[in-house]
């Protein structure tokens, strides 16, 4: 994989920068919760396929530690929180009933899995799908449920792109790898319905200041000719500290087609530091929605790497905050071949002191010709004390290409507000209607109706927290 | 209906009006005529409540309730509609969607049922014939893209659905050509009844060939120098404001 050595070219003196970082940390890493935490994973689960990976990936989060506001991705966002208070990894033992995800789920129809503080609920999930679509915990795959194409499938890419030798909140979910969504497309299926995975955080028994982690885990195969629309919901159940830390992978093969939908609904003391990794194969198309409207700090990394000549990547995204909510996306798009696409658009919404953070980086390597690359980050503040740091990085090595960005920060329009109150809207009902007006950009390409509806319910509630 | 007593505004520390009086009778059409800067779009702005004019002195009532001390949603609420000099483009606000929010608001503040989807689009249509507008402006965002004309048009539109007490007209009439002023008149002599009223503020004499006033005002420097039946703007047109100027001079 040329490429990704290219990745790490770009970045020299990535590992010198932090190299005293490391010594330090590596004193208290010893005692962090996150070895207590790793061993009880480990002696409570004897030997599973995992173990293996898990512990790779435990040894290489120890030499790299938490990252801090001096690496180069970590500039804008503070997650020292995150090492200096203690977490419990979660194991289930929580029971919820469907009634207490009211209003928070998507009313689509298919197949779906629950997983409520990190284990696998049966009860709650309906994982009924067609011929040719496989919906299932992996660790029913890994106990010999499921086809052999399934166990090759996991065997063949789980843990293949999401690059835990780069990031540390990636090796840190995987050195918890217990369970995880799977869901595998066979070659030309095309799936009507779409495939909701859940993941859901709730008050658990927990010792008097811990908080409770939970690492979900997902990983899509979409095989060629397939085409699949996946909706990631994370949700959060009362309150208390969290700690949420998903990976998801994403291969999508030649031809073939995903539409990934991600909803965040935590919890308003929650941390959540997520990444999705992209693997795409000629002529394919892939397009991630994603949706933050929860949690205290929010990290979200999307990488797809187009590794093959005619994708197309689009990566859009919208976010409400309020009071000193934070959101944080980096993406990296990896042209790696000639004659792809990408566009990427995203639009922040904030207001109180919140803060926004947007990094988009587009890498073109030296035989992605023809590429065409499209990047926006829009963002509306609607209070003086919120703000936003916008940062495009385009690395172009071919000569041939069509690469742009932009970034906008702007306010409300008064003259705007003022024509429609002299209609005889109310101030409140004005602004949400420009807010909203804001945000459609993002909304209207949702081709599910009733997706759509349920997003837009979702950031008009959400806007609640912004005046 | 609407009584205006001795009004003094301005921006900052600008005095713009110097003491307007004025009284609109339910039935009449009111012509308020001047030069740029005479301050009438001031008065204008005044009454729908924009936020950067100051009154400093005097008092508006509309059915005897202080207006001054309304919102501009209240005064839309109370049977006011500004149809503006220039509208504003709003992206992202689809005009159905915005036409439907208004009235709705406007009816539930006076009682009335609100309109579902159906009965919204049959009263829409109506209008819409009403004034020779395409449907298809309606499906996109509210004046996005829409020719001077059209913006004005869709001023009229607004006006005929959500069916004000007091239609007030900035400079509708400016930029327009022969045949959108003839479409703007004739949607307003269809508005007009015995308890509506209209307040139609214009540089130019034309569109009152159209609209015929029941009294006509010129204003000049903050003030209403003169008053009188609708042949005043025929003699306004004919003479020019240099005219009323020079008699005012001479009256002094």
């Amino acid at each position: 994989m040329v490429f990704r050595e290219g990745v790490r070219e770009a970045e020299p003196g990535r590992k010198e920068n932090n190299g005293t970082q490391d010594m330090t940390q590596s004193v208290q890493q010893e005692t962090g919760w996150h070895v207590r935490n790793f061993e009880a994973l480990a002696s409570a689960n004897g030997v599973t396929p995992l173990r293996d990976i898990r512990q790779g990936a435990f040894e290489r989060f120890r030499e790299m530690g938490f990252p801090t506001l001096k690496h180069e991705d970590w500039k804008y966002t503070n997650v020292a929180p995150l090492s200096r208070r203690s977490f419990v990894r979660a194991s289930g033992g929580a029971t919820i009933t469907l009634e207490d995800l009211d209003g928070l789920l998507p009313p689509v129809s298919g197949p779906r899995l629950i997983f409520v503080n990190g284990a696998f609920s049966g009860e709650l999930s309906s994982a009924d799908t067609v011929d040719g679509l496989t919906v299932s915990p992996l660790s029913s795959v890994l106990d010999g449920g499921g086809d052999g194409a399934d166990r090759d499938a996991v065997e063949k890419h789980l843990s293949k792109y999401a690059n835990l030798d780069e990031k540390a909140f990636v090796a840190l979910n995987t050195a918890f790898l217990e369970d995880a969504a799977f869901v595998r497309v066979a070659r030309n299926v095309s799936v009507e319905e779409s495939v909701h995975i859940v993941f859901v955080t709730t008050d658990a028994d927990l010792p008097a200041d811990e908080g409770l982690a939970v690492h979900p885990r997902v990983l899509v195969v979409a095989e060629s000719g397939s085409e699949l629309t996946v909706i990631e919901s994370h949700i959060g159940l009362g309150g208390g500290l969290r700690f949420s830390n998903p990976v998801s992978e994403v291969v999508v093969m030649e031809n073939a087609r995903v539409d990934h939908f991600k909803v965040q609904l935590e919890t308003d003391e929650t941390y959540h530091v997520g990444s999705i990794h992209v693997e795409q194969a000629r002529d394919s198309r892939y397009t991630s929605n994603s949706f933050m409207f929860g949690g205290l700090l929010i990290r979200n990394d999307i990488d797809p790497v187009l590794d093959g000549e005619g994708c197309e990547s689009n990566l859009n995204g919208l976010f409400v905050l309020g009071d000193s909510q934070h959101c944080d996306t980096h993406t990296i798009i990896d042209h790696a071949k000639p004659h792809c696409n990408s566009n990427e658009l995203y639009k922040g919404i904030l207001a109180g002191k919140s803060r926004g953070v947007f990094s988009g980086r587009i890498i073109v390597r030296k035989d992605a010709q023809k590429t065409n690359a499209f990047q926006s980050n829009k963002n509306l503040l609607l209070s003086g004390d919120a703000s936003v740091d916008s940062k495009p990085q385009l690395e172009i090595y071919a000569d041939d290409v069509k690469c742009s960005h932009g970034a906008t920060v702007g306010q409300i329009d008064t003259k705007a507000l003022f024509y429609l109150r002299t209609r005889g809207i109310d101030e409140v009902s004005a602004r949400t209607m420009l807010v909203r007006a804001f945000a459609i950009e993002i909304l209207d390409p949702v081709r599910n109706r009733e997706l759509a509806t349920f997003l837009e319910d979702l950031l008009i509630r959400s806007l609640e927290k912004t005046r | 209906m609407l009584e205006i007593k001795n009004i003094h505004a301005g921006i900052e520390e600008t005095e713009i009006l110097k003491g307007i009086d004025l009284e609109i009778r339910p039935g009449e059409i009111h012509a308020i005529m001047g030069t740029n800067g005479s301050g009438k779009s001031t008065l204008a702005n005044v009454l729908c409540g924009r936020e950067d004019y100051e009154v400093t002195q005097g008092e508006v009532l509309f059915d005897g309730k202080d207006l001054l001390d309304m919102a501009p949603e209240e005064r839309a609420c109370a049977g006011i509609f500004m149809a503006f000099q220039y509208p504003v483009e709003i992206p992202g606000v689809n005009g159905t969607y915005f036409l439907k929010t208004a009235l709705n608001s406007i009816r539930k503040s006076k009682g009335l049922e609100e309109l579902d989807a159906m009965e919204f689009l049959t009263m829409v249509k109506e209008k819409m014939k009403l004034l020779d507008l395409e449907e298809s402006m309606l499906s996109r965002p509210v004046n996005v893209g829409f020719s001077g004309g059209e913006k004005k048009r869709n001023e009229i539109f607004q006006m005929a659905v959500l069916d004000p007490r007091l239609g007030v007209m900035d400079e509708t009439d400016s930029g327009l050509d022969i045949d959108a002023l003839k479409t703007v008149a004739v949607g307003v002599n269809k508005l007009r009844r015995k308890d509506n009223a209209f307040l139609i503020i214009t540089h130019y004499q034309r569109l009152l060939n159209y609209i015929v006033p029941d009294v006509v005002h010129v204003m000049m420097d903050g003030r209403i120098v003169r008053s009188g039946g609708k042949e005043l703007a025929l003699e306004l047109e004919a003479k020019g404001y240099n005219w009323v100027k020079e008699s005012l001079g001479a009256g002094v």
